[in-house]
């Protein structure tokens, strides 16, 4: 037996994205004398925080008003929206639907913003530990959440125990809230246990994949805020581009495809790197430089596949659970907002019993059941879903009707149904050449000497069953190349480059058998985005 | 005997550097920092000999601006029992660092002041053997294994032709090498410790050491860039091409 550490606290929080550095900091100002404290994977807070990011302010200025005299290092005031439709050579402006207009909205660096709210949640006397992963949950005899493991620190490779190994601590907490993001690792497994998603609609992802660049001067005009549809994609593929233009010659550029698509041939990496070679992007672009990159699942089923919020000693708030707004594409204010909610439920009711009533009966719930149609209609392909789009929004989603999601695990096709669709991409000339050049630009750190945090059921599968059904899609939807299929003297294997990893989760939601399972690694490992 | 270990606040080593766009200096808004990880074997060797009952105490010693107090709070939280930070936000160079850290060592007379043998961010190498000189002591830089007998230190240095082993008599000055120790892991409940152990601020001026650089830098460029290569078919072809380029 491992002797470990115990620490003791009133609530911990386990994520510093801005769902649960809210429910820390709020909870903190409600209760000045709790103890609280919140756990962060990534070497520092914000370091793996990757969002477009347009954020509607009300929720932090409500929160910590003083945000808008310490502004992130990317902040840029929304001035004006264009919404396109793509071809291949030619863009058309389409009407702005109402829910994507951004007056009064900021372009942010999410992981800077997230940074500085760790400083206030140490000023407010929040222990904040950066480097230390949630590894598992903690449960009482009665079987409630009763804390969480943090992982150990200098397990080697073959899962001895190193020179400097440093088992995790355990904590035990009154409250525990998981506010990991898009398909958290400890929220997967207590959705699991509580059977928290029983009677819900299956849940779906999107993965995103976003770059920072620096332009040649002269080319930008900061806050004007772009989201196309269309090509690269064909009409049956869900997705769509953003681009924010910035300060000081600088734009975001993204690309989310939703990851629902049938095709096994389908690579979301190709795809973003095609869209930057649209003539439009293309002109913007060349002779720029790439500062930093990511890609990151995101969690789009919305109010039906959102999970009970609440379970015996624990609350999921954020994207944990799925709150974002995925119609309007901003998910930053929903979870501030579900993290302050969480934190004055956990003050005023003493008890994690009733929150997801509680939510359910707030305007988040409301927000969310506006839009709750749209995104399922595209799952009949891209047209039917504009026209479900323009019904819904012009009844304010007051049809009598839900649309069901379906998971995205069972929505590919096998090799040989049907032919793998021809997206007319061509060649590339702007960086990253490949997947590997791209994860450079992630500052992306794992010890080597460490365990594979990626845990495969079954390899041997790999090589014989999914090699003939699919044909390793695997290859193709990780955005940092961590799964390779090699060949050897004895056959082929999978190879599994976990040190690539930047934590998108893609692999766990998308692999059609679901026998990938995303483990945290050691702390302090993984990506380190600058001002993504 | 009492440690002296000194860090710096730099730019993290995963991140990549990027000049800003007046050219005069580097990119650091948004960019992640950490302590240089020589300097974080150099707080690891002092743990060290702590632990192996040469030294009773160790100073982690910082000289930055008010944020380089997260980095002497990761030394504290490593296990360094106090700390100082010389708080100076002035343009600075080694020599001037080393005058305001002799000013310390003068009031805290350590047996023993260990620092990294450089700081990743300038790559100068200096620090430790300027205030070895300042000082009038001797100094081991490039250590790779150090131990301490009386009043005598015994240490083998990484040097060009390979390892060389010499004997200094303390106090002297011992700046570290990447094989002299692997620093230990930060635990949870020793941050917590950490926030309770003293962190004096001292403001350079107050120290009265001339640190006025001598140096001034003009302008910043980064290394050009690589040109494509091209794939030659056949020697044949190698050789023509070496040749069309007037290289053989």
């Amino acid at each position: 037996m491992v002797e470990r550490d115990v620490m003791e606290y009133d609530l911990v929080v386990v994520g510093a994205g801005p769902a649960g550095l809210a429910t820390a900091i709020r909870y903190k100002q409600l209760n000045p004398d709790a103890t609280v404290c919140i756990l962060e994977k990534a070497s520092e807070i914000g370091a793996q925080i990757l969002s477009g990011a347009v954020m509607e302010p009300d929720v932090l200025d409500a929160l910590l008003p003083e945000w808008r005299d310490n502004k992130p290092a990317i902040c840029v005031e929304a001035k004006k929206d264009r919404f396109a439709y793509l071809t291949k050579t030619k863009s058309f402006t389409l009407p702005t639907p109402p829910q994507q207009k951004n007056h009064g909205n900021f372009i942010v660096s999410l992981g800077s913003l997230c940074n500085w709210m760790g400083t206030k949640a140490e000023e407010l006397e929040i222990d904040v530990f950066p480097g230390f992963s949630g590894a598992e949950a903690l449960f009482n005899e009665h079987g409630d959440v009763m804390g969480v493991r943090c992982g150990d620190m200098g397990v080697a490779k073959d899962g001895s125990q190193g020179p400097g190994y440093a088992p995790g601590v355990d904590i035990h907490a009154t409250f525990t809230v998981l506010s990991e993001g898009c398909r958290g690792s400890i929220s997967k497994q207590l959705i699991n246990k509580f059977s928290l998603d029983a009677g819900k609609s299956p849940q779906t992802y999107g993965l995103g994949f976003k770059e920072l660049w620096q332009l040649p001067e002269g080319r930008t005009e900061a806050g004007t805020i772009q989201h196309t549809i269309g090509w690269p994609l064909n009409s049956t593929t869900y997705g769509g581009s953003f681009l924010y233009q910035l300060d000081q010659d600088r734009v975001y550029i993204g690309f989310v495809s939703g990851l629902d698509y049938a095709d096994p041939d389908f690579s979301p990496f190709e795809a973003f790197q095609q869209f930057k070679h649209h003539p439009q992007i293309k002109a913007l672009l060349d002779g720029g430089e790439i500062l930093s990159s990511g890609a990151r699942a995101i969690i789009e089923g919305g109010l039906q596949s959102l999970p009970k919020l609440d379970m015996p000693g624990a609350l999921l708030v954020g994207d944990s659970a799925g709150t974002i707004n995925v119609v309007k594409i901003k998910g930053i204010h929903m979870a501030m907002g579900s993290g302050v909610l969480a934190a004055e439920h956990l003050t005023e009711a003493k008890t994690t019993a009733g929150f997801d009533e509680r939510w359910r009966s707030s305007p988040m719930n409301g927000e969310l059941h506006k839009v709750r149609n749209i995104r399922p209609g595209f799952a009949k392909g891209l047209w039917r879903g504009l026209v479900t789009a323009a019904i819904e929004t012009v009844t304010f989603g007051k049809l009598p009707r839900t649309l069901a999601n379906h998971s995205d695990h069972d929505s590919l096709n096998k090799l040989g149904d049907g032919q793998s669709p021809d997206y007319g991409w061509g060649d590339r000339s702007l960086p990253p050449r490949d997947r590997l050049a791209s994860v450079y630009f992630a500052s992306n750190e794992h010890d080597e000497d460490q365990p594979i945090h990626l845990k495969v059921a079954d390899t041997n599968l790999c090589v014989t069953k999914c090699a003939e059904e699919y044909g390793n899609p695997c290859t193709r939807f990780c955005p940092a190349g961590v799964y390779e299929i090699v060949e050897e003297n004895d056959g082929k294997r999978l190879q599994i480059n976990s040190a690539n990893c930047v934590h998108c989760k893609a692999c766990d939601i998308k692999d059609p058998y679901q026998q990938i399972t995303w483990t945290t690694p050691e702390g302090g490992s993984g990506p380190n985005y600058q001002n993504l | 005997m009492k440690i002296i270990a000194c860090v710096k606040r730099v730019i993290d080593y995963n991140v990549r550097v990027q000049i800003n766009r007046e050219g005069d200096g580097v990119v650091t808004d948004g960019v992640k920092m950490s302590m240089n990880p020589f300097d974080e074997i150099a707080i690891e060797e002092g743990l060290r000999l702590k632990e192996k009952g040469v030294a009773d105490e160790l100073i982690a010693v910082s000289i930055g601006g008010t944020e380089s107090q997260q980095q002497l709070r990761t030394a504290l939280a490593m296990g360094a029992d106090r700390a100082i930070l010389i708080e100076n936000t002035e343009p600075l160079v080694p020599l001037g660092a080393a005058k305001l850290l002799l000013k310390l060592v003068e009031q805290e007379e350590p047996g023993l002041v260990i620092l990294g043998k450089q700081a990743i961010d300038d790559d100068r190498n200096q620090t430790g053997q300027m205030l070895a000189a300042l000082w009038d002591r001797p100094q081991a830089t490039f250590a790779s294994e150090l131990t301490i007998d009386g009043n005598t230190a015994t240490v083998t240095r990484e040097v060009d032709s390979g390892m060389e082993t010499i004997e200094v008599d303390l106090p002297a000055v011992v700046t570290t090498d990447l094989r002299l120790n692997e620093p230990r892991f930060v635990k949870m409940p020793d941050i917590m410790k950490a926030k309770k152990k003293p962190l004096d601020v001292v403001a350079a001026d107050s120290l009265g050491a001339d640190r006025a650089p001598a140096v001034a830098t003009s302008d910043y460029s980064p290394p050009p860039t690589r040109e494509a290569g091209v794939i030659v078919e056949s020697v044949e072809e190698l050789v023509n091409a070496l040749k069309a380029r007037g290289l053989v």
